[in-house]
């Protein structure tokens, strides 16, 4: 049986750009057929800019690499529209269990709240993802937009100017030169466009090697995580199990430093390790094996003027927290609609240095965490093993302990808190919806299958609560139109938007961020924070977020 | 918020430091470590207070400015 991600999926065909005369003008390439360069390509084509992606092969990830997604990035993929599928193919899980030597020392549950519609986590392995993702560009092509996957086309030279962005694609027939008015990079944490832009890439390496394998197998393991410190059958390192869809097992066993990566990848070295954590009765199957070490690392700067670098290409975490591929699908969701109002002529080019601010404070708050949990699974010294054994042991009789165990601290998405964009707040509402937030999920009404964010998204809105507003609001050709909810028998609504008010007038992003918040209309104020949120008020636009 | 308390509160001194040696009574040195972690982490969990741990962690360290005041 060929296996999915052995399968070519859009393979090299000739472009009519390969015979023009001159280099034929693109307004938007995107480089590499990730996760994010799908996912931002997608985004593109929804929003009417063509787009074209270059990948330097023509198939989905070898192995399941990224596996756990969070609610935030299926929530973007459902604006997307291929959130419900993956969804629906991956598994669900909400527990995880903590081991410590030969012991359970705890269990959590990821207690997901009532009243969203999608899962805190599920577990899709990458080749999947990636897979649905290419379904739907193959669906929007079907529908007649822009949007063009080039299979075996690797840029061999890139030119940045002030006014656009040349590239060199090599081809299975010979180079050809390409042009974008915007080049979006999303070729991945060794990034050949940031290597050929001579920019830096500065953070912490981690003197460690984790071996994964992926393992089909007939178990009753139940889907949980299985997190394990120091296991007899992997000493002084750590293990993790972990289900994906197909009957495929997730195992993951920290290997230490001074190792021989090329034998330790050896079937004959793999599956004794194997039977010594699943014991000796359990039949399996190799699917895939790999090594990796990692970093904790990020560009200076996401934009050089017409080159955006989004996902590995420009930050890089550890994987304990699932916050790579999460953070990067958080960095499209971000990046889209400023590019498609900058193109418009509807925002200054100023507004894509939020991008930056925006999405190197999201970096930043994924790689404190993640670096914070790879110094709890692998000390450093010999004290921080004794204060980490020590939490562990204090954890089984003792609930203070639990939230210092650290195998992970899963993917949640920042609030840009500070973020130039942000428009006036009102103190009485709750603060898990003040400006910047993601917006949270919340049903329509008290007894429907809707769902707020489904009504959410794309452009510019005017979220009403239980308060009269205008249709729409327009200022400067950007139209804010209304969708009007009332708190009547919802409850949940009620407690994440109101809190003490009674009524919520909601300016909401494209990307379903939280602008500014009243409670009450005033037309005024609503179009001096449409103004704010586009970056036209250009005063502030300088410096991180605080 | 009250800051740290680095004024003798122990009510019977005597007694509590040799409870603490009593706890490692026949320990090896890494059980005793082990035993001196988890006893931080209890004590400190029960503080709470951020403002007071950092001071905490601030006179531990012991330096100069610290011991000549």
């Amino acid at each position: 049986m060929t296996r999915i991600f052995e399968t070519p999926l859009y393979p090299y065909e000739r472009s009519a750009d390969q015979d023009a005369e001159a280099p034929v003008r693109h307004p938007v390439i995107v480089v590499g057929a990730g996760p994010i360069g799908l996912a931002a390509a997608i985004d593109l084509a929804q929003q009417d800019i063509p787009v074209v992606v270059l990948d330097d092969n023509d198939k989905v990830s070898f192995g399941s690499r990224a596996i756990c997604f969070a609610k935030r990035p299926l929530e973007i993929l459902d604006r997307l529209g291929c959130g419900e599928a993956m969804v629906e193919k991956g598994v669900t899980w909400n527990t995880g269990k903590v081991f410590f030597d030969e012991r359970k020392v705890y269990e959590f549950n990821l207690l997901p709240e009532d009243g969203h519609k999608n899962p805190a986590f599920i577990n899709l392995q990458q080749y999947h993802f990636e897979k649905f993702l290419v379904d739907r560009v193959f669906d929007l092509q079907a529908q007649g937009k822009l949007i063009e996957i080039r299979g075996n086309s690797r840029v061999t030279a890139v030119d940045a100017e002030d006014s656009h962005v040349s590239l060199t694609v090599e081809t299975p027939d010979g180079p050809y030169r390409i042009e974008a008015d915007w080049l979006i990079a999303c070729d991945g944490a060794g990034s050949p466009i940031r290597a050929m832009m001579g920019l830096d890439f500065v953070g912490r390496v981690f003197e460690d090697n984790f071996l994964i394998a992926d393992v089909v197998m007939d178990a009753d393991f139940p889907t949980e995580r299985w997190f394990w410190f120091d296991p007899p059958f992997n000493r002084g390192q750590s293990a993790l199990l972990h289900k994906q869809p197909d009957g495929v097992w997730r195992i993951d066993l920290q290997l230490g430093w001074d190792i021989d990566k090329e034998k330790e990848k050896l079937p004959e070295n793999v599956i004794p390790r194997l039977k010594a954590m699943l014991g000796p009765d359990i039949r399996f199957e190799l699917e895939w094996v790999s090594i990796y070490t990692f970093q904790c690392r990020r560009m200076e700067k996401f934009r050089h003027g017409r080159v955006l670098f989004a996902g590995d290409s420009a930050h890089q975490v550890s994987p304990f927290g699932a916050r790579g591929a999460n953070s990067g699908l958080q960095d499209t969701d971000n990046l889209i609609w400023k590019l498609k109002l900058v193109m418009g002529g509807l925002a200054p080019e100023s507004l894509l240095d939020t991008y930056d601010m925006e999405r190197i404070h999201g970096a930043d708050e994924n790689i404190l965490n993640s670096s914070r949990s790879t110094d709890f699974i692998t000390p450093k010294s010999e004290m921080s093993r004794i204060f980490r054994n020590a939490v562990l042991d204090l954890s089984e009789h003792h609930a203070f302990a639990r939230p210092l165990v650290n195998s992970g601290r899963l993917s949640v998405p920042c609030t840009y808190d500070g973020s130039p964009l942000n428009g006036p707040d009102c103190a009485t509402m709750p603060a898990r919806t003040r400006p910047g937030s993601p917006a949270p999920d919340a049903p329509v009404s008290g007894n429907s299958n809707e769902w707020l964010l489904g009504k959410l998204g794309n452009s510019f809105q005017i979220l009403a609560i239980d308060v009269e507003t205008p249709p729409s609001v327009c200022v400067g050709g950007i139209c804010a139109d209304r969708v009007t909810l009332s708190t009547e028998d919802n409850p949940a609504l009620r407690e994440r938007y109101l809190g003490e008010a009674e009524g919520a007038v909601y300016l909401m992003r494209p990307d379903q961020h939280v602008a500014a918040r009243w409670d009450h209309w005033n037309d005024e104020a609503v179009r001096r924070a449409i103004e704010t949120a586009t970056g036209r008020n250009v005063s502030g636009l300088a410096g991180g977020l605080r | 918020m009250s800051g740290l308390n680095l004024d003798p509160n122990l009510a019977k001194a005597d007694d509590f430091y040799e409870s603490l040696l009593a706890a490692h009574e026949g320990l090896t040195k890494a059980e005793s470590d082990a035993f001196n972690a988890r006893l931080i982490l209890v004590l400190a969990n029960h503080v709470g207070d951020e403002g007071v741990l950092s001071q905490a962690l601030e006179a531990a360290r012991l330096s100069r400015d610290e011991t000549s005041s």
